[in-house]
């Protein structure tokens, strides 16, 4: 259904004043920075105790991430939803909640939510439904939003990660609490004199999964890592562009500091405003060293359950609005929606199809024989993972192809900004690229160079080769003729080098190669140099 | 559609309902009430006919042209109008006029029209139209417009009828009297002193008064069954599921049902047939199929001595006791006679939990709409209060556009759902909800149909219960379990209650298995044919009906 006129359509606007209460406690801000009220912490006391942290507390830190579902349509409507598009320019009686509208659930939010499900190793609600989460605030159309509360389709699963080399490396297991789908709010656009808010409802009704984690992380490493493998394993399920900038990944972290040894959780501070997995990390481990600091000093008391705000610019975080007591949301089973009840045959044909997982990637990698700092960057990126795979497909080695995308390859494609699915170089001509220069029809030099071209423009490497005349010169005859000219040109050197200074046999080896225009063979060239060089006729 | 087949020949059809061939035009003998050309009752009868057949026969044979029709409807309907106020909204004349105009062109034509072609449908205010004002009798929605038809308009407009306006209810359905309107109070056709039931009031005083020919009203608790029987009207709630509530401005999600007014069980069956079905707008719309209602009718000179030999009738001993007026009680077990007279076997069946049906059903009712009500916040739609700050602009808005029943109502739900109250009320209240529908289980898999009134009493005084809204609640007592167990009900007039000059008419409540309508509605048929004074006109149309 989409209706493109609303004769009942306006926009009014309304004063926004600081609404605490009305705020919902699991809502992403965009800038609401003005609005904050800024808590004074000299930077220099906190930077001078930063150092002694880890010693004597330990933080815990749980992550709420919410995520975008890419369906074609909404969660409850047949409106497509594009980021950045015109405000309300998606919008139709249902995701507008106007009166009569009703909620028709996209069946596709079910497979995406058992696919993440199934991919997290959770348990799964056969037998689960949707829920009504109340609370008044211009972003929401009907006046509740439509999610899961006491049966979530998922719950109770894990996620490995593997830190990286420079972070300590090492591999970690974070538990998952639970999955469940609900529906994302619209946007306000504040106007810039503050004296009125629009509301932009074409996010309305965008379906979410919320994934909530086990108070498992215990830095800013580990909770930026976990973040990052879930943005991963939402790429590589499909399910989810994982965009943090355009807030289809969002995350939520609750930190609390104890010290070491007490079993029972410090007071937790939520954290938000996190863009990236860089200020996320950051913003823990600033929040961690400010609540370590008090907790040092003996004012632990001062701690106190908030919502507090990273703030890019200064580096820190600063409280947006302290709890007032546990929201009551009121929650009861939405009756518009029938139950959601899925049948085994159904979850098995999801999970046959699911692809391999980055967890997965990594251990096969790993096996063969890859380092980590490899098959972290190859499963990094599912396309390069993939680009990766073809190419082995194609019975290329897996360490030289590594090597490729990892120098060349990635050298280019950051140089370019391009990504791998946009250069012009195919898994099968990179593989019969490293089979030439391993079958020695073709110097790695030449090699690289035709890499270059391959990349910018395409072609084959057969082609290129045959084109150029850059098959590699193995003939001993040929390579001994070229040899003979070098030395004879250079009778200075020769002396030189027969007189003790054997590092001159570089040059003599470069001045070779020029003349063969960088294709002879360089073990034969070097040895039939050697050969000539010594022998002192 | 199956009955669109059978409509489209009319003669084989009419035949059945014992319609006379040729159309008596009727001459008024009143020097008030207009010529009323479209009556199709021959004098001689006098039994409840359908309206919907006749009208279609006089269509499509040319005895009267669709423009006819429409004009002294009108007519009738401006002068009864001022004394009854059902309407909220009325289109102007040419507007209705125009859409006759169209239709005496495509009957001209050759062209088929549908089985609703030329009938004049009321709907009540809380079900979307978009060519008219739907503001659920609320102050907040005032002149507002949906983009939208509701699926059942639409359906009603798809098959030719011509929604007439918009009709006068309590403010979102809470209410049993048009009382609680924001706007004003409809009057009962029978004793415009007296109110004509709720919340559907409009929509039943308009069939009353042949304002319209049909009418659609939406029924949480009774509020189509409630007003049928204070105005002597047949008003059918169909099973949950049956029809689309999308476009139904919602106050229980999981009790709300459209249902039908008519002056006939038939034009009841005509008119749920063509709002009935899957809508993919729906997610709790049936898929179940929607047999042709009317296929099983007879007419009545062909109905046999005992029409209804065998079928297990069981009256609910609960609905008959203490608390219901003497007067309804004697008409309900006149009613039990009469079935009884047809052959059937009835016998008091006791439900047990029937008392908590009540307390459950204000609790679950008023808990969703607690929540479906939210939406209301003048931000998007509706009346909007300036205000200083977000709290305010929501509380001022709410405060100043919805009514003190509705508040109460909000309050109520709203605190049943709060966080350590859930489960003494909420949740307790679904379990009643699971016991009651078993306990109706039980009870149809021993009786065919189950009887009961469908108000502990008739048409009570405009004003008379409006400051205690304990005693209104309690009058809820016979529907509310309907509903919770989600089955359908048809209400239709059974007789009259002595009171004063004029008497009041009575309804009964046939309850029926889930999707078992057609049931229903053969019953009610052969009940309402065979019934002694079974017509119910009321006095201030009656000179222009007879």
């Amino acid at each position: 259904m989409s209706y493109t006129i609303f004769r009942t359509f306006q926009f009014h606007p309304f004063l926004l004043y600081p609404t605490s209460i009305l705020k919902p406690r699991n809502r992403f801000f965009f800038s609401t920075t003005t609005k904050a009220t800024q808590t004074k912490v000299p930077t220099s006391t906190q930077s001078k105790k930063l150092d002694k942290i880890p010693k004597d507390y330990e933080a815990v830190i749980g992550i709420e991430t919410h995520v975008q579902l890419s369906t074609l349509t909404k969660a409850f409507c047949s409106c497509p939803y594009s980021y950045g598009s015109f405000p309300n320019s998606s919008i139709c009686p249902v995701c507008m909640g106007l009166p009569g509208a009703l909620p028709v659930l996209n069946s596709k939010v079910i497979e995406f939510a058992v696919k993440l499900g199934l991919a997290l190793k959770c348990n799964l609600a056969f037998n689960s439904k949707f829920d009504r989460k109340q609370y008044f605030y211009p972003d929401l159309p009907k006046g509740y939003q439509i999610s899961q509360f006491d049966v979530p389709i998922a719950a109770a699963g894990f996620l490995d990660v593997d830190i990286p080399l420079e972070f300590g490396g090492g591999h970690k297991r974070f538990g998952i609490t639970r999955v469940h789908m609900e529906e994302d709010a619209g946007k306000l656009m504040h106007a810039e004199n503050g004296n009125f808010s629009r509301v932009d409802l074409n996010r309305a009704g965008v379906p979410l999964l919320e994934i909530v984690s086990e108070p498992d992380m215990r830095n800013g490493i580990e909770a930026s890592e976990y973040a990052a493998e879930l943005q991963r394993l939402v790429r590589y399920l499909g399910v989810s562009n994982g965009n943090m900038q355009e807030g289809s990944l969002r995350c939520d972290v609750n930190v609390s500091v104890r010290p070491i040894g007490q079993s029972k959780f410090g007071t937790k501070v939520e954290v938000k405003n996190l863009n990236s997995f860089a200020s996320m990390s950051r913003a823990i481990d600033f929040e961690i060293s400010r609540q370590v600091l008090l907790h040092s000093q003996g004012q632990e008391d001062q701690i106190v359950q908030e919502t507090r705000l990273w703030e890019e610019g200064s580096q820190r975080t600063i409280t947006m609005r302290k709890k007032e007591g546990l929201a009551d949301y009121r929650y009861f089973p939405e009756p518009d929606l029938p139950s959601v009840i899925l049948s085994q045959e159904y979850v098995d044909a999801i999970q046959n199809c699911l692809p391999e997982l980055p967890e997965e990637k990594r251990r096969r990698y790993e096996k063969m024989g890859l380092g980590m700092q490899d098959v972290l960057f190859l499963a990094n990126d599912k396309n390069i993972a993939e680009f990766f795979d073809a190419t082995l497909a194609k019975g290329a080695d897996a360490k030289l192809v590594a090597n490729w995308i990892m120098s060349d390859i990635a050298a280019f494609m950051k140089n370019e900004k391009l990504t791998i699915n946009n250069i012009k170089l195919t898994p099968e001509e990179l593989s019969e690229l490293i089979g030439s220069i391993k079958g020695g029809i073709i110097s790695g030099k030449i090699g690289k160079e035709i890499l270059f071209e391959l990349l910018a423009k395409g072609g084959s490497v057969k082609e290129l080769i045959e084109k150029k005349d850059l098959v590699q010169i193995a003939d001993p005859v040929e390579i001994e003729k070229m040899v003979d000219k070098v030395i004879a040109e250079n009778p200075k050197q020769v002396e030189q080098y027969r007189g003790g200074k054997t590092k001159l046999q570089g040059f003599f080896a470069g001045q070779v190669m020029k003349v063969s225009k960088g294709k002879a063979n360089p073990g034969l060239l070097n040895k039939i140099l050697l050969v000539k060089l010594n022998s002192k006729s | 559609m199956k009955m669109l087949s059978t409509l489209q020949t009319p003669r084989s059809t009419l035949s059945r309902f014992s319609i006379p061939s040729t159309i008596t035009t009727f001459t008024s003998h009143s020097q008030n009430l207009p010529q009323a050309s479209i009556t199709t009752q021959s004098p001689t009868t006098s039994q409840p006919q359908s309206q919907i057949l006749s009208i279609r026969h006089s269509l499509l044979s040319r005895n009267l042209s669709a423009v006819d029709l429409v004009r002294s409807h009108l007519t009738r309907l401006r002068l009864t109008e001022p004394h009854l106020r059902s309407f909220l909204h009325l289109p102007d004349d040419q507007t209705l006029i125009s859409q006759a105009h169209d239709l005496d062109r495509r009957i001209a034509a050759g062209e088929d029209v549908g089985p609703l072609a030329g009938v004049l449908v009321a709907v009540k205010d809380n079900i979307c139209t978009a060519d008219m004002p739907s503001t659920g009798g609320s102050r907040i929605l005032e002149n507002y417009r949906p983009p939208f038809d509701a699926t059942a308009v639409k359906r009603v407009r798809e098959l030719g009828g011509i929604v007439v306006g918009k009709t006068n209810m309590d403010e979102f359905g809470m209410g049993s009297t048009t009382e609680a309107s924001a706007f004003q109070v409809t009057a009962n056709p029978w004793d415009v002193s007296r109110v004509p039931g709720g919340s559907s009031g409009g929509s039943a005083a308009a069939v009353s008064a042949r304002q319209c020919v049909v009418s659609l009203g939406s029924d949480t608790g009774g509020s189509v069954r409630q007003p049928a029987s204070f105005c002597g009207v047949v008003g059918l709630k169909p099973t949950y599921g049956r029809v689309s509530r999308f476009g139904l401005m919602a106050y229980a999600s999981s009790l709300d049902a459209i249902g039908c007014f008519g002056s006939s069980v038939a034009d009841t069956g005509i008119l749920l047939h063509a709002i009935a079905g899957h809508d993919r707008f729906d997610a709790t719309s049936s898929k179940q199929e929607v047999p042709n209602f009317l296929s099983h009718f007879d007419s009545a000179s062909s109905f046999e001595s005992k029409p209804l030999k065998g079928l297990r009738v069981g009256l609910i001993r609960e609905t008959i006791e203490d608390g219901v007026e003497a007067g309804v009680v004697s008409t309900i077990r006149a009613a039990a006679s009469h079935f009884e007279e047809l052959g059937c076997t009835v016998n008091e069946v006791s439900l047990p939990p029937f008392s908590l049906g009540l307390p459950a059903y204000y609790i679950l009712a008023l808990s969703e709409s607690s929540s479906n009500l939210s939406r209301y916040d003048g931000i998007r739609y509706g009346n909007q209060v300036y205000a200083e700050e977000l709290g305010s602009l929501y509380g001022d808005s709410r405060a100043k556009g919805l009514g003190s029943e509705v508040k109460m109502r909000i309050l109520m739900g709203t605190y049943a759902l709060s966080a350590g109250y859930y489960d003494a009320y909420y949740k307790r209240a679904q379990q009643v909800r699971t016991i009651i529908r078993n306990s109706f289980k039980e009870a149809l898999d021993q009786y065919d149909i189950l009887i009961s009134p469908a108000a502990p009493s008739a048409a009570y005084k405009i004003g008379e219960k409006k400051n205690d809204p304990l005693a209104m609640y309690a009058g809820d007592i016979m529907t509310v379990n309907v509903n919770l167990a989600g089955l359908p009900a048809l209400v239709l007039p059974c007789g009259f209650i002595e009171n004063g000059t004029a008497g009041l008419p009575v309804g009964l409540q046939m309850i029926g298995a889930a999707f078992h309508e057609g049931e229903l509605l053969r019953v009610g048929h052969i009940f309402e044919q065979t019934l002694e004074n079974g017509r119910f006109v009321p006095p201030i149309v009656a000179d222009s009906v007879e």
